[in-house]
């Protein structure tokens, strides 16, 4: 394995609520290499946005242990060393409520050059029209304006010029294009991979657009429950897919023409819907919408296997035919 | 490099010129609260100015002339004079700075503290610190207001000073109440969230994230309530709780004068009535600004 510049460990977050005790991560582990996107894909209520929150520190996790440059953040934002918080940002989902609508960009942006002390008042200036050209927004239209005035897509431009005013090196992107147009998502996603590229930056790129994560990530990891299910280098996990979870979500992407469809995996049903995280099923916790579900796995909860290089897999069933298709390994 | 500071500068006036002028443009749709700002300007360069345009400065205080005494209205004295022979029209126009110091002094020193225990409150939302003061901003707000009022004036001695302090007392949990409440929703908003996440202090977030998007209901509500902190102000005065004689208060006018309703009704008409005009003043302006940043919300 690569050094990691995140590693998160066994980590749990655990909400109690009247009608339980709501596990929206139970018991994960991933790492992010330097300059890598991990796109943790997942259904809605899976926990991949809990994972932001805990890893950005918007939670402090029930248990676990989080990992930043091999420092351990893994508590509340407010007791992490203040050069984690500039350099491990978020861009949240919805830019109409992450930029305050009273003030202008131009004082939004000031926010982390000031909390940082990057630069002198006039130094500021620059720098901020110096990201406001790194998003491809003309500074000296947008620095005065209200967030109001501007549309989806450039709020996000801005939050993610936010973000960027610290220079970090590691953005956490929670569903960045999910609340915008189709029109803008394409130059949003432009945006974010030649940045990466120029400024060397490393993402956890979250979302649930699977199509999506072919064209952005690194490395693909499928979250359901609050537990991984598999992880894997993009191009593996397209084309040898184990976890029949996966194998669902990629069949049901929808596609166009023939050719799109050979190149997904054998039609697999997808039926029901995510359980509640209030009542997960014992064993393993997708069981009840398995297709290759066979006796144990109502009854105890599979590991995490490394299958190939980088390849991880947590199911019985899926583990069993591949010893058997591979010999032994 | 100057240059490029100038051109900030400018930029940055040019903008706020333009939310002003929106403002302006739609506060003025609604002619009544253009009206009311007209009629508020005018009292409070009058009362400003008062000593300089009353035909008798001397008769503000401490005055008597019985040759004079209760006159009805001419044009030596437009609302007449009271038992004593002062001019009413040079006293009600003196009673108007007590009654606008009034307002602003209570609301001055009722809503500052109010609006940063309900920031406080809102911020930590769910904490000790929220239970703590919201309990207490509920205690002052279980007493009715006048009879709080009554009993702090009764305890001191009764004069404007006691008064503005008593009225400033029952204020600030009206403004914490309202404050809480839009505060406490700002707190899951994500620019809140990111402030904190950036590493903010909690002073930038109370007050520069926060407190400009309470703005809007705190400054329709100090316009509404200056006409109620007015009323209140006169109601004191009336019972006699206020500011005492000589000093020429509206309240007690009207109290004084209405021992001599209905002959000689000039006395408690004339100060009653502007006590009438300058609330529905407020009240008119109130509203205009209501339109402004209701439109602005949406």
């Amino acid at each position: 394995m690569p050094e990691s510049i995140l590693s998160v460990e066994h980590l749990k977050k655990h909400f109690p609520t009247k009608q339980g005790l709501v596990r929206a991560i139970d018991d994960i582990t991933f790492s992010v290499a330097p300059g890598d996107t991990l796109g943790l894909v997942g259904e809605s209520g899976s926990g991949k946005t809990t994972t932001a929150q805990c890893v950005v520190g918007m939670y402090p996790p029930t248990s676990g242990e989080i990992r930043f440059k091999e420092e351990q953040i893994g508590t509340a934002f407010k007791r992490r060393p203040k050069y984690v918080k500039g350099d491990l940002r978020i861009v949240f989902q919805d830019p109409g409520s992450s930029l305050n609508p009273k003030r202008t960009i131009k004082q939004i942006l000031s926010i982390p050059l000031k909390v940082h002390h990057i630069g002198t008042q006039h130094d500021r200036l620059a720098r901020m029209k110096e990201l406001l050209n790194m998003v491809e927004l003309p500074a000296d239209e947008y620095l005065y304006k209200y967030p109001q005035a501007i549309g989806g897509g450039e709020k996000q431009m801005v939050a993610l010029a936010r973000a960027l005013a610290t220079n970090p090196s590691f953005v956490l992107l929670d569903e960045p294009t999910s609340a915008l147009d189709v029109s803008v998502q394409g130059k949003i996603i432009n945006l974010l991979i030649r940045l990466q590229r120029e400024l060397n930056l490393t993402y956890l790129f979250i979302t649930h657009d699977l199509s999506l994560m072919r064209n952005v990530s690194s490395r693909v990891a499928i979250m359901y429950l609050g537990k991984l299910c598999e992880i894997a280098p993009t191009v593996e996990f397209f084309e040898r897919p184990i976890h029949p979870y996966t194998k669902m979500l990629l069949s049901s992407i929808p596609v166009v023409s023939d050719a799109e469809e050979a190149l997904k995996p054998r039609k697999a049903i997808s039926k029901g819907e995510i359980p509640s995280p209030v009542n997960i099923p014992p064993g393993c916790s997708f069981h009840s919408r398995c297709l290759a579900r066979n006796g144990r796995c109502a009854e105890d909860d599979p590991a995490m296997v490394e299958v190939a290089e980088g390849h991880f897999v947590r199911c019985h069933a899926a583990l069993e035919s591949e010893l058997s298709g591979h010999g032994p390994a | 490099m100057r240059q490029e500071r100038k051109a900030d500068f400018l930029a940055s006036l040019a903008q706020r010129r333009r939310t002003l002028a929106k403002g302006w443009y739609k506060y003025s749709r609604n002619p009544l609260s253009v009206l009311g700002l007209v009629v508020l300007v005018l009292i409070g360069l009058a009362a400003a100015l008062a000593p300089h345009i009353t035909p008798y400065p001397a008769q503000a205080g401490a005055y008597t002339d019985f040759q004079n005494a209760g006159k009805p209205p001419s044009f030596e004295h437009f609302f007449g004079t009271d038992r004593i022979g002062r001019d009413v029209f040079t006293r009600v126009v003196f009673g108007y700075r007590f009654s606008l110091l009034l307002g602003i002094v209570v609301l001055g020193l009722g809503v500052a503290p109010g609006v940063v225990l309900g920031l406080i409150a809102g911020y930590h939302r769910g904490t000790w610190v929220e239970a703590v003061i919201m309990r207490t901003t509920d205690v002052f707000l279980a007493v009715p207001p006048l009879v709080l009022a009554l009993a702090i004036t009764a305890m001191l001695t009764p004069n404007l000073l006691n008064e503005m302090f008593a009225i400033a007392l029952l204020w600030w949990p009206w403004y914490c109440r309202l404050v809480f409440a839009v505060s406490s929703s700002l707190r899951s908003q994500f620019f809140v969230r990111e402030a904190e996440l950036s590493g903010a202090s909690e002073a930038h977030i109370l007050f520069r994230e926060m407190l400009p998007n309470c703005l809007a209901p705190i400054l329709t509500k100090m316009t509404l309530d200056m006409g109620i902190v007015i009323l209140l102000g006169a109601s004191l005065s009336f019972i006699g709780l206020g500011a005492q004689p000589p000093t020429p208060c509206l309240g007690t006018m009207v109290a004084d004068g209405a021992k001599r309703l209905p002959g000689e009704w000039w006395g408690t008409i004339f100060p009653a009535l502007a006590i009438v005009i300058v609330i529905l003043a407020f009240n008119l302006v109130g509203d205009g600004l209501r339109d402004v940043f209701a439109v602005e919300e949406v």
